[in-house]
């Protein structure tokens, strides 16, 4: 399994839905070494082994922090040196390309473009079949059909001509895939990401939003978005909305977490709209910080213009907020429960806003019907049929040999 | 003599457009989405006539001619008639062409297809009164028997009654208040004096109603011939009351399904028995003394397995949204302003209440094919924006809220 990232030193939904999967995975019965471009203590894993890919005489490879920032290399002799993503990506094809001689393995599994190279060398190098799986494509993150980086796009477009199996997260991303790349369909496969409940971090007595549940007392309503500030996640629309929502209910907060390239336009873009004072940026956070935004919210809101699977909004659920999402998004294929609008209609994305926070009973019913879908969620159908695929494809691999 | 008592209930709602909270305080038009959407009223209208009620009356005015003994009851709805009125005056004769026979009953109601009797006894009182001015003018007859919205009866609702000079009441035949008794028979409610009770015998009922098309049913196809001879199986019945939906034939049946040839087939096949006759509810009720009385203190309706309101007021949402609509009522009247009086009341119609039943909304079942929004939800909204906008006038006209 070639992975890019495993929390808790993750940047977003990649990180989580691929330990997930590995656990129900193991809990099948798999074996899974997961291969990382960088070294952690995974020590705590005790359902699969975690490798850290790097070239030779490299002592440490340390992730700075978010997955596009770049890697710190520390040399047995002792000196360092600072590799940008895309050097990173090669080091870890070069990297993986060593450790097929040593590790074993029946089935290549390799998540989203940064690890598809890799996966296609260690597809060449050992004659074992290669899924890739698709989290987001180059598309989905420009924000714009045919969208991206060229280099990025060719990396993609290449490994699902070359993979065995292509694996999206949603129809929708099925659906992307078939669009950008003229990949066939019967080649994709469907396999809905889920959530771990058991991972689910309890909330405690106490909230770590002082300030927000003082105000909630006040007769505030607190609308929350978590998430990387990036092109993809839609939050300029968010806030042209948030606009026109502060002008018919005044007492209303929008609470936006996450960090990104988005940043300083996103704060820039709220002072122009003269609502400043009702939206809250609190950067990147984790645990207790990151937990209590969304259970201090009566509504999560996820503008993305493109979202391939979209976990946010299971999660909120999971805290106690229901949710309102983009059409563009593939958790909508399985959550029913929840308000939807198109991602550019900001007008309507208002109105649907304002009904919640001018109404309690409406978030409640909403959240109590989709309560009754989170308490469904498992990883496990999504490994049964994983599990499957691999020993199709192995079948096909040895069978394949045998003549 | 054993008689089918065939009693069609015919209604459609003013279904609320996509209506936002920036429309509120701009915007009154609650009711007119464009022709192309989902919840335009007049598209509504019109595919319905075309699919059921053109069809449908034409099978029963043939029907009526042909067999001297062949009758039927109907409820039309007052917020129908409006509709018929603006967009369909051709089917509006048809069904003048039917009570003109004079063999077609005209059923009481309230004319907005409201819950008005379990939120204020004075405006259903009023809707009843409204419904029974418009059937006065349009048919000519002075209802005698009522129903109330989806049936919905209890002992209050009989002994209201009975003290306002209905000589019958409709109700649910449901098991778990008849016990081993049949509904086959005329009874009288408890508590009354002169009402009697005429109960729906939901499994002959639904055979046509529900199961007609279904080709998994065991009874699957169902003709006439079949039909009348399970009827012919009760012995000593006097009466098998039929009460469904109007829109079964071909809307919620469609043509393909052959549920015209089934209707058209019926009186022939039921009337080759001699001692086999068709009443409308009044004549069944004057045909007959009660057999027992039957009590029923909790509301039963006609709706779902559980035959209670839970699909109009099961849920957090539906509760809010009729509690708000009524407590505006008083300054509603005060503002004295007709429009604004009208809108209101096509706001009660309890169809805006069943949009928003999240139930089954897991399931996506039966409620969703009859609801023109997306979810439980959006029904909610835009109910609410149009509340918002209702508040917002009577504010203008000088009103204390």
């Amino acid at each position: 399994m070639l992975g890019w990232e495993l929390p808790p030193h993750n940047s977003g939904g990649l990180g989580v839905a691929c330990y997930q999967l590995c656990k129900a995975l193991a809990n099948k019965g798999v074996g899974v070494e997961f291969v990382l471009p960088y070294h952690a203590d995974y020590s705590a894993i005790d359902f699969m082994r975690v490798h850290a890919a790097h070239p030779q005489g490299v002592k440490a490879i340390l992730k700075s922090g978010i997955a596009y920032d770049s890697y710190k290399y520390i040399y047995e002799d002792g000196h360092e040196e600072w590799l940008s993503m895309h050097d990173q990506q090669m080091a870890y094809e070069t990297a993986v390309g060593r450790m097929v001689e040593y590790l074993d393995f029946d089935v290549v599994h390799a998540h989203d473009w940064l690890t598809f190279r890799a996966g296609l060398r260690a597809r060449q190098l050992s004659g074992k079949p290669l899924i890739v799986h698709v989290h987001s494509v180059e598309a989905d993150r420009a924000g714009i059909e045919g969208g991206g980086n060229p280099l990025v796009r060719e990396i993609e477009g290449l490994s699902f001509l070359m993979a065995d199996r292509v694996i999206a997260v949603s129809e929708l991303t099925k659906q992307t895939i078939i669009r950008e790349y003229a990949i066939p369909a019967d080649k994709i496969a469907v396999l809905h990401n889920s959530l771990d409940l058991e991972m689910m971090q309890p909330l405690s007595d106490s909230t770590t939003h002082t300030y927000l549940h003082a105000l909630k007392n006040q007769g505030y309503r607190v609308v929350a978005n978590v998430g990387r500030l990036t092109i993809q996640k839609g939050l300029p629309n968010l806030l042209y909305a948030a606009q026109k929502v502060i002008a018919k209910q005044p007492k209303t907060i929008f609470l936006i977490v996450g960090s990104g390239e988005q940043y300083q336009e996103l704060l820039e873009l709220a002072a122009e709209l003269g609502i400043s004072q009702n939206v809250i940026f609190t950067g990147f956070q984790r645990g207790a910080h990151w937990r209590d935004s969304f259970a201090v919210a009566d509504l999560f809101v996820m503008p993305s213009v493109s979202e391939p699977f979209g976990l946010t909004p299971l999660e909120a659920i999971g805290y106690g907020t229901p949710s309102l999402v983009s059409y563009q998004s593939g958790v909508v294929e399985v959550l029913k429960n929840c308000l939807k609008v198109d991602f550019w209609d900001v007008d309507e994305m208002a109105n649907q806003i304002t009904a919640v926070i001018s109404n309690d009973a409406l978030r409640d019913e909403l959240l109590k019907n989709a309560e009754e879908e989170y308490y469904q969620l498992s990883w496990h159908p999504a490994a049964d049929k994983l599990h499957q695929w691999y020993e199709k494809h192995t079948f096909d691999y040895y069978g394949a040999s045998a003549s | 003599m054993k008689a089918i008592v065939l009693y069609l209930h015919v209604h459609q709602p003013y279904r609320i457009r996509h209506y936002t909270i920036f429309d509120a305080g701009n915007q009154h038009n609650y009711f007119d989405a464009p022709y192309d959407a989902p919840e335009s009223n007049e598209r509504v209208i019109r595919k319905v006539a075309e699919k059921s009620y053109l069809p449908t009356n034409k099978v029963l005015l043939d029907l009526l001619n042909q067999h001297p003994q062949f009758k039927l009851s109907l409820s039309i709805t007052g917020t129908l008639i409006e509709q018929l009125e603006q967009w369909a005056p051709d089917v509006l004769a048809s069904f003048q062409a039917l009570t003109n026979t004079g063999r077609v009953e005209i059923v009481a109601e309230t004319y907005h297809h409201s819950l008005a009797f379990f939120y204020s006894r004075t405006e259903f009182e009023r809707q009843v009164a409204l419904h029974a001015d418009k059937v006065q003018e349009l048919f000519g007859q002075k209802p005698q028997v009522f129903r109330n919205t989806e049936l919905a009866y209890n002992n209050d609702l009989a002994y209201w009654a009975d003290k306002a000079g209905y000589k019958g009441i409709l109700a649910e035949g449901w098991d778990p208040v008849l016990g081993w008794r049949s509904p086959n028979f005329v009874y009288q409610p408890t508590y009354t004096e002169n009402i009697k009770l005429l109960l729906k015998n939901y499994r002959l009922s639904d055979d046509i109603a529900f199961r007609f098309g279904n080709t998994a049913w065991e009874g699957h196809p169902l003709t006439a011939d079949k039909f009348t001879h399970w009827l012919g199986e009760s012995g000593d019945a006097t009466n098998f009351n039929l009460f469904m939906d109007y829109e079964t034939f071909g809307e919620h049946q469609w043509e393909d399904t052959g549920i015209f040839a089934f209707l058209r087939a019926l009186p022939d096949e039921w009337l080759r028995h001699q001692d086999h006759t068709f009443m409308t509810v009044s004549e069944i009720i004057d045909a007959h003394q009660p057999v027992d009385r039957v009590d029923m203190p909790h509301t039963v309706t006609w709706a779902d397995t559980e035959r209670d309101l839970t699909a109009w007021l099961g849920n957090k949402i539906q509760h809010q949204a009729i509690t708000a609509l009524y407590a505006l009522e008083s300054a509603v009247f005060a503002a004295n302003d007709p429009a604004l009086l009208a809108d209101w009341r096509k706001l009660t119609t309890s169809d805006h209440f069943y949009y928003m039943c999240t139930k089954w909304f897991n399931d996506g079942d039966v409620h969703a094919y009859f609801s023109p929004y997306s979810s439980p939800y959006e029904a909610f909204i835009n109910f609410m924006n149009a509340w918002h906008d209702l508040r917002y006038r009577l504010i203008k006209s000088g009103q204390e809220l």
